[in-house]
């Protein structure tokens, strides 16, 4: 009786090894890695949640979707191709060989008479003189040959060329198998196995490296790894992290790195051109720090561990700004220094607003053309903070520092958003005529403080009634309406003054008297600057076009006020800029195997399509003087059935003249 | 007789078939390298320094084994000398100088490029539905003018970024302009080269939709989006890895695409349409294993340099970036397409198929990821 372990082994490896196993793997293969990249790997999982709910998140999750990569199961399919090459090599590698070495010298005439392309043709002249030319035929064309006595007197020629061809099947298969061993070296295989043992766990809380425990920390003698570093300029650093799914792992590097300085170059369009990092490696093997420069492109490799620059970001500078307050008569800035990274407070008690420095950007190449067709370039320095109010709640802003020429007109720019995948609404401050806040700020502190309103209303009644012997009691009903206007616009800008409209007005003549409150606000708006700047000691405006576009964007700008959410202006005035450097340090010992695999792989690929293995036979028979041709090929393709025809043909003539 | 005995026309040694054209084409372009290296080898690395001596080598054995292909670089380089002359160091001369206005500015000469391919395209359909030898003819010379002005525009475009600004200056195949140009360039001469193998036209109608498709896709950037203009290079992109992972990848894509179109001869002729004018099925198949090999071949060595350079700017040489993952999709692909084919001896209308849905998927990487997905392959937005 058959023994069933051994029939099951033996199924096994008739599955494993089998063509049909092999073309599906390459297929489940290409199929599964194809959700890598749909689905976007290794974000923060929040994003995941957000993205697909929570029953979708944790169903995901389970499959490891968001690292699919270093998954168990797609490991598993990757060992699988191992292992069906693996057993493919293994058993036909011997067939393989034989076929190399083998000149299939035992052919008889009957066997080559079986063959599709065959032929005989007659000779004159002695038997040697036939196998003197069929040598040279042979040899002209790049066969290799064996002649060989038969029983009968009869000599048989066997004849090969592009044997190698089979060395092409084994270096590419061969390749395939060291290329995944190099790949499963580097990949986290040897960690995945500690984490399933128990011995190292991932870290997931914001701690300081120092803090993170032992079992989430990897030694410098780790073979393979692949974390990332930033650095502050003038800063040293000793750890990487190593991303892991939603947490790291803290890799200890045998020498430190510290940051001298970090530049970024431009091309003449203000497109970055080079980004690099003065870098000093300390080691007490070292006798002198060893100092490079590394950029994209050119890492530098120390102990094994290759260093590259991957990204920069803000490393702390150092930002002054006037604080302009948005509400009430106020008008004068405040002062304020801080540095990226660090928080204050504006206001108090319940009014408390925490301002969070997130980013500060030296160059910001932006496209302000209406059409979007004209020029990038750079229009200067921005910040990026939040603003978080005592609740909790926070909104995000992006002021540039420099006022942006839009539509030929320069205006202080201020982007706020009040959720992270929102896109910023912009408010767009008017720059006076000294390329200020100035003018703005005090025209806000007038029309914008009900306080005001009376003063202005006054002031416009004795402008535009003046000469018109107008009665006291015109004038005050003149004065209240004006008063209640401005005192609208000073609540909510011009959707007040829209609200007051529809209360006060019939509908029919709604639109009229819009155009007049529009007219009245803007001339208020005038006297307004005209008193603000009197006030201030400032020489009065001319009332040309430049200044009536100046109060219209004036007046639209205090308008979209509302939507700001905050109470102050952060014009940012000066900084001192300190960056951080980004990078990528891995140590990859399966990169020779990797590149030892892949010129294998080429050599192999080369091989097996442009090697075209033949055979041939020529039986040499003296008694008939005849000689007996049989070609054949392990590919029957279009390329041998010319170059049999070729030889046919040649044969023929070859033993006719 | 003793000459059939020593010498086989088509299997003699390689090197003793050259002729006195051969050794003197490559003697020039050995010259043109040295009067190179001469001029600008202070600003070459040491790679570079090989891969000019290497392009040497490499097109010279073009030009021995594809015989056209002498006189092709030979017209790209007078023609491109020519522009290049023309220019007299101010890019502004490229709208001023009449040749360089209507025929040698790179933007002209691409334009020409698109022109001419539309035409090739018409005039080998003339051929196939007319059975016109002529139009089968100027089909041909068509598609040379076409490649040859194609290749011309390159080059000044090559020379154009470093008249905008010395450290602007790159090889142009880094955008999806460039490499479009490039595509079409290389599927046309590689479909030229099989042409002239297979002594066949009629599989010019099916190849030249391909190149077609691409002009449109050139012309709709150029005029929709106003992408054709010179970018400088990302920090990423400036390394000498650029000037050999492009191309080969290129060469894969141009073989794949090629195959694709023949396997979609095959399967009209299987249906009997155009049966009677397009070569035998044999032929088709042939032509077909052979695009995909070449195309395998090519793609493999493109995809490992590419990994090299990724090893080198990103930090590790497979980071399952979404570019990555679709480059290994597309070799598994035609990997399991050659097993098919040489180990399970299958023909006919499965691997037509499969060569057809390879386009597809090839198609997806080249652009389909730089337009649904994200990674560092960022070089071409649409």
């Amino acid at each position: 009786m058959k023994n069933p372990n051994l029939s099951t082994a033996r199924a096994f490896y008739e599955l494993f090894s089998s063509m049909r196993f092999a073309i599906s793997l390459l297929s489940i293969l290409g199929i599964a890695s194809i959700i890598g990249t749909v689905l976007k790997q290794n974000e923060p999982y929040n994003n995941y949640v957000a993205q697909f709910g929570k029953f979708w998140f944790d169903m995901f999750e389970m499959l490891g979707l968001y690292d699919v990569y270093h998954t168990a199961w797609f490991l598993a399919l990757l060992a699988f191709l191992v292992a069906s090459t693996g057993l493919c090599i293994y058993r036909n590698t011997p067939i393989m060989l034989h076929e190399l070495k083998t000149f299939r010298e035992h052919a008889t005439e009957k066997s080559l008479r079986a063959f599709n392309h065959q032929n005989e043709y007659a000779f004159d002249g002695s038997a040697d003189d036939a196998l003197k030319r069929l040598t040279a035929f042979l040899a002209a064309r790049d066969f290799r040959y064996r002649p060989v006595a038969q029983a009968d007197g009869a000599t048989l020629l066997a004849a090969k060329a592009g044997s190698y061809q089979r060395l092409g099947y084994i270096f590419t298969h061969v390749a395939i198998v060291v290329i995944c061993i190099g790949g499963l070296m580097d990949g986290n295989v040897p960690l995945k196995i500690e984490e399933l043992l128990g011995y190292k766990a991932v870290e997931t809380r914001d701690i300081l490296a120092t803090e993170v425990p032992p079992q989430s920390r990897l030694s410098p003698a780790n073979l393979s790894f692949r974390g990332n570093m930033t650095l502050a300029e003038g800063t040293t650093g000793n750890v990487a992290f190593v991303r892991i799914r939603d947490g790291y792992l803290v890799q200890e590097l045998p020498f430190t790195v510290t940051l001298k300085q970090f530049r970024i170059e431009h091309y003449a369009t203000g497109q970055p051109k080079s980004f690099e990092s003065d870098v000093e490696i300390r080691d007490p093997e070292l006798k002198e720090p060893l100092k490079a420069t590394i950029s994209v492109n050119h890492p530098l490799t120390y102990k094994g561990i290759a260093i590259y620059q991957s990204d920069f970001q803000d490393g702390g500078s150092r930002l002054e700004f006037n604080i302009w307050p948005l509400r009430g008569a106020a008008h004068e800035p405040g002062k304020m220094q801080s540095n990226v990274f660090k928080d204050f407070t504006l206001g108090e008690g319940d009014d408390a607003l925490k301002i969070e420095l997130d980013d500060f950007r030296m160059f910001n190449i932006l496209n302000l053309s209406a059409d979007g067709k004209g020029k990038s370039h750079n229009v200067g320095p921005s910040v990026t903070f939040k603003v978080r109010d005592t609740q909790g709640q926070a909104r995000e802003y992006l002021n540039y520092m420099q006022p942006l020429t839009l539509d030929g007109r320069a205006y202080f720019v201020s982007g706020m958003r009040a959720a992270q995948n929102e896109d910023f609404k912009y408010l767009r401050i008017p720059a006076d005529g000294e390329n200020s806040l100035g003018d703005y700020m005090r025209l806000r502190g007038v029309l914008l403080d009900p306080a005001m309103a009376p003063v202005l209303a006054k002031r416009m009644s004795g402008r535009m009634l003046e000469g018109q012997n107008a009665n006291p009691e015109m004038i005050a009903k003149f004065e209240s309406s004006m008063t209640h206007l401005l005192e609208a616009f000073a609540r909510d800008g011009y959707t007040e003054v829209a609200n007051l409209l529809e209360k006060s007005v019939p509908e029919a003549e709604r639109d009229k008297a819009a155009e007049a409150y529009f007219k009245i606000i803007n001339s208020a708006a005038f006297e307004g600057l005209a008193m603000s700047r009197e006030q201030a000691g400032l020489p009065a405006l001319e009332p040309d076009a430049r200044a009536q576009r100046f109060v219209a964007d004036a007046l639209n700008s205090m308008s979209d006020l509302s939507f700001y959410g905050t109470p102050f202006y952060l014009e940012l005035n000066g900084f001192e800029q300190r960056q951080a450097s980004g990078f990528q340090l891995t140590r990859s010992p399966g990169k020779n195997l990797v590149y030892g695999g892949s010129v294998l792989l080429v050599l192999g690929i080369f091989a097996m399509i442009y090697l075209r293995e033949r055979r041939i036979w020529l039986l040499i028979k003296p008694e008939s003087q005849r000689v007996l041709f049989a070609m054949s090929s392990n590919r029957k393709n279009r390329d041998f059935e010319n170059e049999y025809a070729r030889y046919d043909a040649q044969l023929q003539a070859l033993f006719k003249g | 007789m003793e000459s059939i005995l020593t010498n086989d026309v088509s299997q003699s040694s390689f090197f003793k078939r050259l002729t006195w054209g051969d050794w003197l084409f490559a003697l020039a372009l050995l010259a043109g390298a040295m009067f190179a290296y001469s001029r600008y080898a202070d600003f070459m690395d040491v790679y570079e320094k090989g891969f000019l001596f290497s392009a040497v080598a490499v097109f010279s054995w073009l030009g021995w084994f594809f015989k056209p292909m002498r006189l092709l670089i030979v017209g790209i380089a007078l023609l491109s000398l020519f522009g290049i002359n023309q220019y007299q160091s101010e890019l502004a001369r490229a709208n001023q100088a009449f040749f360089l206005k209507y025929l040698f500015s790179s933007q002209s000469a691409i334009m020409w490029m698109n022109v001419l391919f539309v035409l090739a395209t018409v005039a080998y359909w003339l051929a196939l539905l007319a059975r016109s030898e002529f139009a089968g003819k100027v089909a041909t010379a068509l598609t040379w003018s076409a490649v040859l002005m194609g290749f011309v525009g390159l080059m000044v475009r090559w020379y154009e970024s470093y008249l905008i600004a010395p450290d602007v200056g790159h090889i142009p195949i880094s955008n999806l302009y460039e490499v479009f140009v490039l595509f079409c360039l290389i599927t046309a001469l590689i479909y030229l080269y099989y042409e002239g193998f297979y002594k066949t036209r009629q599989l010019g109608a099916f190849v030249m939709l391909v190149v077609s498709a691409a002009v449109i896709f050139i012309l709709w950037y150029t005029f929709g989006r106003e992408a054709n203009g010179i970018q400088p290079l990302v920090p990423a992109l400036q390394s000498y890895w650029m000037k050999i992972h492009v191309p080969a990848n290129f060469i894969g894509y141009g073989s794949f695409s090629l195959a694709a179109m023949v396997g979609v001869a095959w399967l009209c002729a299987e249906r009997g349409i155009f049966a009677s004018r397009l070569p035998k099925p044999e032929v088709l198949d042939d032509f077909m294993y052979k695009s995909v090999a070449v195309g395998f071949a090519f793609f493999t060595i493109a995809t490992i340099l590419g990994a090299m350079w990724a090893a080198e700017a990103w930090g590790g040489y497979w980071s399952w970036d979404s570019k990555e993952v679709w480059a290994l999709i597309v070799w598994l692909n035609y990997a399991a397409w050659l097993h098919l084919r040489l180990v399970k001896g299958l023909r006919g209308a499965i691997l037509a198929w499969w060569a057809i849905i390879g386009l597809l998927v090839t198609s997806f990487a080249f652009i389909g990821v730089n337009m649904f997905l994200s990674g560092l392959h960022s070089y071409g937005g649409l």
